[in-house]
């Protein structure tokens, strides 16, 4: 019986030879990620009555949300997080500093094919660019798995979305997940699983491709694949924590959904206020004035994304009146960037760089705007006050585009610069 | 448990947590006993007042989509729902009954031949939905789903697995 990734994996998992959308299996995930809210959750751990987690080697645990901490308050958490790590035996504990969870994990070799990763972090789909499958779950789910070593989960119905062709100059997987989450609405993969395929996904580098998975949370998706190649089998050489075991669809798979796109007909796009699903051609709004543009985030912050703002912040300033905020999505992407020569642009540009981690992407410091003020961001999310203040507005767009409204002060295409 | 029988109340498509369980009571009634008489307050008035426990809810697709809030789910289990059938469930509240025992089954066939108010026959362990117009199978929920059920939810469910392995 032909299966797509989930029906496979899935049924891998729970030990059946297939299965099918709206089945219910019981699985043991590879990986339980948690991050700031891991407080909470041992809480209702202890409320469940567990003592001892049911393997220390399952976790994968960061600090990264508000971090290094901005209030007392946020200390006292990071506080509680660092003791149950050392209580519990937990080993993959990065603290403040090494970078954000989604990004982090991959760096690790901890996001491996053939996987299953469980978050508590709706941004969880991001590790299906290694050929996982990474879903997010809720805070007494995750206490569940800490306890019992496992949770259910509903075989999802599969959407295939097939990339051909060559992307032109300057277009970037980001402005496809805004081009296909602008054509299929927030809701348009909701509990589903979404595979990409075709050549132009194969030609991407990896930090392209994970902005795919990443974003796919904005449509509402279960999980999302991009199927692991020779690029992601080199990657893992070296780093991956386990030995793995591909796990790809059938051709033949049934896909309750499938969409085509041509490379070559997508411009650079935006997602405007205040959904994402906002999605309009960058020319559009091009003009309109922006305070603050913010280069990093789980979605936008590695080593290629800061080259290409690099490229064209070189020799130039940020505009008066606005702010550049640039913080690496890891300590290792910082380290990369500063022997690049890339953090010595930004900070001649004029730009705040800052420690990885979030940062202001969800509004807990480091950058977060004034009231009436408008962000260009390179986050996957512009909900009303996602940045803090309601009286904000936020647009999504690509590094370059950042880079460049940076420069011109102004939401600008590169070209035009 | 495994049997369910009760009266149909069915409805649309894209049903919202917010006429389910208006926005206005999620900070102010907590208390899960007093849920049930605000369910469905903005969709149906009739059926807070009655709905008997084993009844089951029809909806059409996208069941539930919106907010996250949990009491969507609660005023319908602490009012002993027997189950929601529905063509397809928005995935936050879909795995919110289940972690709250109240059988979620997607059956889009069974919605489209379901009548508004027949009696209908549903059981969980064989996967059947038994109604005036046929017999209608869903996949059956695995026993980790059962013994959920069981429990009580999530959380108790836990609980009592915890404790059966320190005393076993
Ligand atoms: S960078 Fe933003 S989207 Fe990514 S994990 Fe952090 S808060 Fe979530």
């Amino acid at each position: 019986m032909a299966q797509t990734f989930a029906e496979k994996i899935l049924a891998k998992k729970a030990g059946l030879s297939h299965t099918v959308p709206g089945q219910i299996v019981e699985i043991t995930p590879d990986v339980a990620l948690s991050h700031d809210n891991t407080a909470p959750i041992y809480g209702i751990f202890q409320e469940m009555g567990g003592r001892r987690v049911f393997d220390p080697e399952m976790h994968a645990i960061f600090i990264d949300h508000a971090a290094p901490a901005p209030t007392t308050k946020h200390a006292e958490n990071h506080r509680v997080i660092r003791q149950v790590v050392a209580e519990q035996g937990i080993e993959n504990f990065f603290d403040v500093g090494r970078g954000i969870c989604h990004q982090v994990l991959v760096e690790e070799g901890l996001a491996l094919p053939g996987e299953v990763v469980l978050g508590s972090d709706s941004h969880t789909p991001h590790a299906g660019v290694m050929g996982a499958f990474a879903a997010g779950i809720g805070r007494s789910e995750m206490a569940s798995i800490w306890a019992v070593g496992s949770l259910w989960l509903r075989v999802p119905e599969s959407m295939k979305i097939t990339v051909e062709g060559q992307f032109q100059p300057g277009v970037t997987a980001k402005d496809l997940a805004l081009k296909v989450i602008g054509d299929l609405g927030a809701d348009g993969a909701l509990y589903i699983s979404v595979e990409w395929h075709g050549e132009a996904i194969r030609a991407m580098s990896l930090s392209q491709r994970a902005v795919l998975p990443n974003m796919m949370a904005e449509m509402g998706a279960k999980n999302s694949f991009v199927p692991p190649d020779e690029k992601v089998i080199a990657f893992l050489d070296g780093r991956a924590r386990r030995p793995f075991e591909l796990v790809l669809p059938d051709e033949d798979a049934v896909y309750a959904q499938s969409h085509t796109y041509a490379a070559g007909d997508i411009e650079p796009m935006i997602a405007c206020p205040h959904t994402v699903d906002n999605v309009r051609p960058l020319s559009q709004v091009a003009g309109t004035r922006a305070h603050q543009a913010f280069l990093g985030t789980c979605t936008n912050g590695r080593l290629e994304d800061l080259a290409a703002a690099a490229e064209i912040l070189k020799g130039r300033n940020v505009a008066p009146g606005t702010r550049l905020v640039v913080i690496p999505a890891s300590s290792q992407v910082y380290l990369d960037a500063l022997k690049a020569g890339y953090i010595e642009i930004f900070i001649e540009a004029g730009a705040a760089v800052e420690s990885p981690g979030c940062g202001p992407c969800m509004g807990n410091h480091m950058g977060v705007p004034a009231v009436g003020e408008v962000s260009v961001s390179t986050a996957n999310r512009n909900f009303r006050g996602r940045m803090g203040t309601k009286e904000s507005d936020v647009y999504l767009a690509s590094p370059a585009v950042v880079a460049a409204t940076a420069v011109a002060g102004e939401i600008t295409h590169p070209k035009d610069l | 448990m495994s049997m369910i029988r009760g009266r149909v109340w069915k409805y649309g498509d894209n049903v919202n947590t917010d006429v389910i369980f208006p926005g206005k009571y999620t900070y102010t009634v907590s208390d899960p006993k007093e849920m049930p008489q605000y369910a469905l307050e903005d969709l149906d008035p009739r059926f807070a007042k009655e709905m008997l426990p084993g009844d089951v809810i029809v909806g059409g697709t996208n069941w539930g989509c919106g907010s996250s809030r949990e009491q969507a789910v609660m005023c319908l289990s602490e009012a002993k729902l027997g189950a929601i059938v529905a063509k397809s469930f928005a995935r936050i509240y879909y795995r919110n009954c289940l972690n709250n025992a109240l059988p979620a089954l997607t059956c889009p066939e069974a919605v489209d031949a379901i009548q508004n108010g027949e009696t209908i026959e549903i059981d969980l362990s064989a996967g059947e939905i038994r109604c005036a117009a046929g017999i209608f199978d869903f996949p059956p929920l695995p026993e980790a789903v059962m013994d959920i059920f069981e429990a009580g939810g999530l959380i108790e469910y836990t609980r009592q697995k915890l404790d059966a392995d320190k005393r076993g």
